[in-house]
């Protein structure tokens, strides 16, 4: 006879350690399985060169961290440090370069040197989006309403939404419906007119999205990645010392302090219905494991259409979690270097290497590599968010060697609709090298190693179903209420005991735990446990 | 440095020395800068106190090169500046300054600054915050230039009783005829040097403005001057203490500078600083009139008051309560103890309709003995006046001090 749960979570990524630490907290008996060996999801820090030598493999950069979570959770007690890093830099074609400095009047001059105009257009850009960030943030730990309910609950929080909304003036209403609406591109129109200026906050919109700098929609997206913080300073991101695997180490240490348990390296095969309820899991080599509360942690398609049988479920609902937007459109590159490459542009030891650098010189230009995706190929000029961790986290590669991070925009899911050759990701990754090259002669010449992953490898290693970094695209339709499809926001499945907690959830992706912790709070109403989950903490 | 094209070095360096770097450093016994904008600035330069006192009593000198300068020319520029500014510009003639401040459409300000009318239709802006953009979204439809001069430009406060006299000394022919608020150039080792009758310290005063290349040797003649007549280069500090007694309010002090708010509800009406003086609805559009038309219906959300309150505690950061102290009023913005008024003093805002002159209040004032902290309970009461204001500001010619 198996062991009874009172909840198995099906997926170690960050957003299901989030949710089984506070279920286990909540005093439930909770197990936790992963069909990898390790647990972390799209947040690990795997050696795959040398042992002293590690990548963070997918996210690299944390500041959408729920501060809550990270409190309530004693993640700092478990070891988890989060560094902030100053700055970026956008390097032009022409050798030309835009920095962006954490001091302010550096980063007015030199925004000036460029456009004078543009630098006090600054300030009312960063205003804006501060504006819209500071309106959004009170909502990542609540459970979104469902707009077409009249229970009480419901009403009132689309009161409270309103109230907060008309608190903060009639142009914040209106100024809300455009960024949810516009493109990136249009957007950043509107404040300035020197296209590096412009080019310098475009890439932002459309990190991990499928759509271009000019589609509808990718004014969120930079929303999306600037609401966080680092220590309350909004917007500012950091190193996970150690890498982003420091988070989720952290996280499952909490969990097994809880009394949770965590089976690795064997995948859930079906979720186990019975007479309408979901009532636990069968695994890939056969076991199967019972619980009241089944969350799962991978993403919506896969979910329902992988690992549930399909007379289980509504027609209707199964329709809409096939036409959820989950195209992958990113790749990623960990690389072990010798040394640290010198840009051309950049001035010796320039403080812009340590933050976020692009190889980028215009919107259209980064339009461009869209439309390379759209015709099923990887960007011949892609846009990349290119980072040396190491020059701050003194413990990822050993004295003097480096660990770059490479996140590359476009990559498809598939090659004008045929699967990924293991030739193709080769080629992937020497079109991304080859631009650096380009801005950095010699730059090659420091490659050690290299970990080539396309949305192929996302999907097969992480789970991400076409390699879709977000678990689902972040666009208004698949926001809010809707997300992760129109009336199941609410982190509840279509069959009773069952739940979802992954990024496909509202609020959607980033290493954030807000997913993670909604769900986490609703399970435990419905089981008239006490909630362990914190509230938001509100900023007046 | 200057105005366009910093040189891609400009990163290597957070702060800049201000043309007169040379000569403040003579001076800065105390070794400290802090920074205003693009410039090193000194809080102090042996004693705030006593800097205060050469203000007041004799002369003091404050560089105020980092004060954000625009220059507006074009046939234009007067329809122009009436449509940015609250006032009416056309009442400043050629050869005056006037104070303004500009508002966004919802009759919120953005800064405050002076107007300086150069010359014949040619206009310098003088803020604490950057412009430009503001500025330029505001061209469409008129037929002007607008120029950021900030670093082409350099400025000096000299401000006091003796300040007056000692310009005469350092040569300025005829700078005692120049009434308040007037302007005038004079030729100065070659090049020009404009001087207004202006200051933020609410006593005699003038500013000079000369090329940056002439700073020092401005600086070298001025002190030579003013030697016997008690000058002294003056901090951050002081001059602070010398405006909050003039009643003068500061951005991001005293109010928050719309194009910054993030919160749009903690920005101010001109109304609510006390400054309708400064609204001309009679004058046609300007940005924000609607707004403000509304509001002087309807009536404002807050009051800027000064406050005399009672005991010898200044009130800083001080909460102002109701009598009873039950209800908050509002919340002091700048405090002093007034060594001029002899009187601790405050600009506080508070929530209309309260802050009638004459109504009294509690102020909660949290102090320290030899690092006991005690808190006190201190009435005061709206005064209408500003604290300090003596004939002497307006007297033209100036007495002889
Ligand atoms: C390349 C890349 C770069 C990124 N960069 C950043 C960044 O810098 N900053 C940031 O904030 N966000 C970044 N993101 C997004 C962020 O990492 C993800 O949104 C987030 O980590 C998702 O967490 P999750 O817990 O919701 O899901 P996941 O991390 O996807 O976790 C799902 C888990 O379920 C497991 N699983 C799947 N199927 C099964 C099954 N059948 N049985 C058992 N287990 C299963 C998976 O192995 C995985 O561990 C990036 C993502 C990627 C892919």
């Amino acid at each position: 006879m198996t062991k009874k749960y009172d909840a198995i979570v099906i997926g170690a990524g960050h957003n299901g350690l989030t949710n089984g630490a506070y279920l286990a907290k909540a005093g439930l008996n909770t197990l936790m399985v992963e069909k990898n060996e390790h647990i972390g999801g799209a947040t690990t820090s795997l050696p795959r060169y040398k042992d002293d030598w590690i990548y963070s493999n997918c996210s690299y950069v944390c500041s959408l961290l729920r501060p809550e979570v990270y409190r309530s959770l004693n993640l700092a007690k478990y070891g988890l440090q989060v560094v902030p890093y100053g700055g970026a830099v956008t390097i032009a074609e022409n050798g030309d370069y835009i920095g962006s400095y954490v001091d302010p009047d550096k980063a007015r001059r030199e925004v000036a040197r460029h456009s004078h105009r543009d630098a006090d257009a600054t300030a009312r850009f960063d205003r804006d989006i501060m504006r819209q960030c500071r309106f959004i943030r009170q909502f990542l730990l609540r459970t979104p309403p469902d707009p077409t309910s009249f229970k009480p609950r419901d009403l009132l929080e689309m009161m409270y939404m309103g109230k907060e909304a008309l608190k903060l003036g009639e142009d914040l209403i209106y100024d809300t419906m455009r960024f949810y609406t516009m493109s990136i591109s249009d957007f950043l129109d509107e404040y300035f007119e020197n296209p590096l200026v412009k080019a310098s906050h475009s890439g932002s919109g459309i990190i991990g999205s499928a759509l271009g700098v000019m589609s509808p929609g990718t004014a969120y997206i930079l929303l999306h990645h600037a609401m966080g913080d680092v220590d309350g300073s909004m917007g500012a991101w950091g190193f996970a010392r150690g890498g982003m695997g420091a988070i989720s180490k952290a996280m499952y240490d909490c969990f097994t302090d809880y009394g949770g348990e965590t089976l690795t390296g064997n995948g859930v095969d079906q979720i186990i219905v019975k007479n309408g309820r979901a009532v636990g899991v069968a695994l890939e080599n056969g076991d199967e494991h019972y619980a009241d509360v089944i969350v799962s942690n991978m993403t919506l398609p896969r979910t329902f259409l992988e690992c549930m049988d399909p007379k289980d479920l509504d027609p209707g609902f199964l329709k809409k979690v096939k036409n959820f937007k989950i195209r992958g459109s990113s790749g990623k590159i960990n690389i072990a270097l010798d040394g640290v490459p010198k840009f051309t542009a950049l001035p010796e030891n320039s403080e812009l290497a340590r933050g976020d650098m692009h190889l980028i010189d215009s919107t259209e230009r980064l339009e461009r590599a869209y439309d390379d995706w759209k015709d099923g190929i990887w960007s011949q000029d892609p846009y990349i968010d290119m980072l040396i961790p190491s020059l701050t986290d003194p413990t990822m590669t050993p004295p003097g060697k480096h660990f770059m991070s490479l996140f590359v925009q476009y990559v498809p899911p598939r090659i004008k609709g045929k699967d990924w050759t293991d030739q193709q990701v080769q080629q992937f990754a020497d079109t991304v090298i080859n631009q650096i090259e380009e801005y950095a002669p010699g730059f090659k010449d420091l490659i050690l190693h290299m970990e080539v992953r396309t949305p192929r490898e996302l999907e097969n290693e992480v789970g991400l179903t076409e390699g879709n970094i977000f678990q689902g695209e972040l666009t208004l339709d698949q926001l809010l209420f809707n997300r992760p499809i129109p009336g199941y926001a609410q982190y509840r499945g279509p069959v009773k005991g069952m739940y979802m907690c992954g990024s496909s959830t509202a609020p959607g992706g980033g290493v954030m735990s807000a997913p993670g912790a909604n769900a986490a709070r609703e399970i435990l109403g419905d089981l008239n446990k006490t909630n362990t989950v914190p509230e938001g903490w509100l900023d007046d | 440095m200057r105005t366009v094209n910093f040189s891609s070095d400009h990163y290597k360096d957070a702060v800049f020395p201000s043309p007169f770097h040379s000569r403040q450093k003579q001076h800065n016994q105390l070794k400290e800068w802090t920074r205003w904008a693009d410039y090193l600035s000194v809080p102090a330069y042996w004693c705030a106190d006593m800097e205060y006192f050469s203000g007041r009593n004799a002369c003091g000198v404050f560089d105020i090169t980092p004060m954000v300068k625009h220059l507006v020319t074009g046939p234009d520029a007067l329809p122009y500046l009436n449509r940015l500014m609250t006032r009416d510009v056309s009442k400043i003639k050629p050869g005056r300054v006037g104070y303004s401040v500009w508002c966004n459409e919802a009759g919120r300000v953005i800064d405050d600054g002076t107007i300086f009318h150069l010359r014949e239709g040619v206009y310098r802006i003088c803020s604490q915050e950057h412009q430009i953009d503001w500025f330029m979204t505001n061209m469409l439809g008129f037929d002007v230039e607008i120029t950021e001069d900030t670093h082409d430009v350099a400025g000096l406060a000299v401000q006091g009783p003796t300040s007056c006299a000692i310009l005469k000394d350092m040569g300025l022919e005829g700078i005692e005829n120049l009434t308040p608020f007037g302007l005038t150039y004079f030729d100065f080792e070659g090049t020009e040097l404009m001087v207004s009758r202006t200051g933020f310290t609410g006593d005699l005063g003038y500013e000079l403005f000369i090329d940056p290349d002439y700073a020092e040797v401005l600086w070298d003649r001025l002190f030579a001057a003013g030697e016997l007549r008690g000058i002294k280069a003056m901090g951050s500090e002081a001059l602070d203490l010398l405006r909050i007694e003039a009643g003068f309010i500061l951005a991001g002090v005293d109010f928050l500078p719309a194009m910054e708010a993030v919160r749009p509800t903690h920005t101010r009406s001109p109304f609510e600083l006390g400054l309708g003086w400064l609204v001309s609805f009679d004058k046609g559009v300007f940005n924000g009139r609607q707004a403000l038309l509304e509001e002087k219906e309807k009536g404002s959300r807050y009051n800027l008051v000064k406050l005399d309150i009672d005991g010898n505690k200044p009130a800083k950061d001080s909460f102002v309560y109701v009598k009873g102290g039950k209800k908050i009023a509002g919340t002091v913005t700048s405090a002093m103890w007034s060594p001029s008024a002899k009187a601790s003093i405050a600009l506080a805002s508070l929530e209309a309709p309260l802050g009638q002159p004459g109504e009294e209040f509690e102020v909660e004032i949290y102090y320290q003995r030899e690092l006991k902290w005690s808190r006190v309970m201190a009435p005061a009461r709206v005064v209408k006046d500003v604290f300090w204001n003596p004939p002497r500001r307006r007297q033209t010619p100036p007495a002889d001090f």
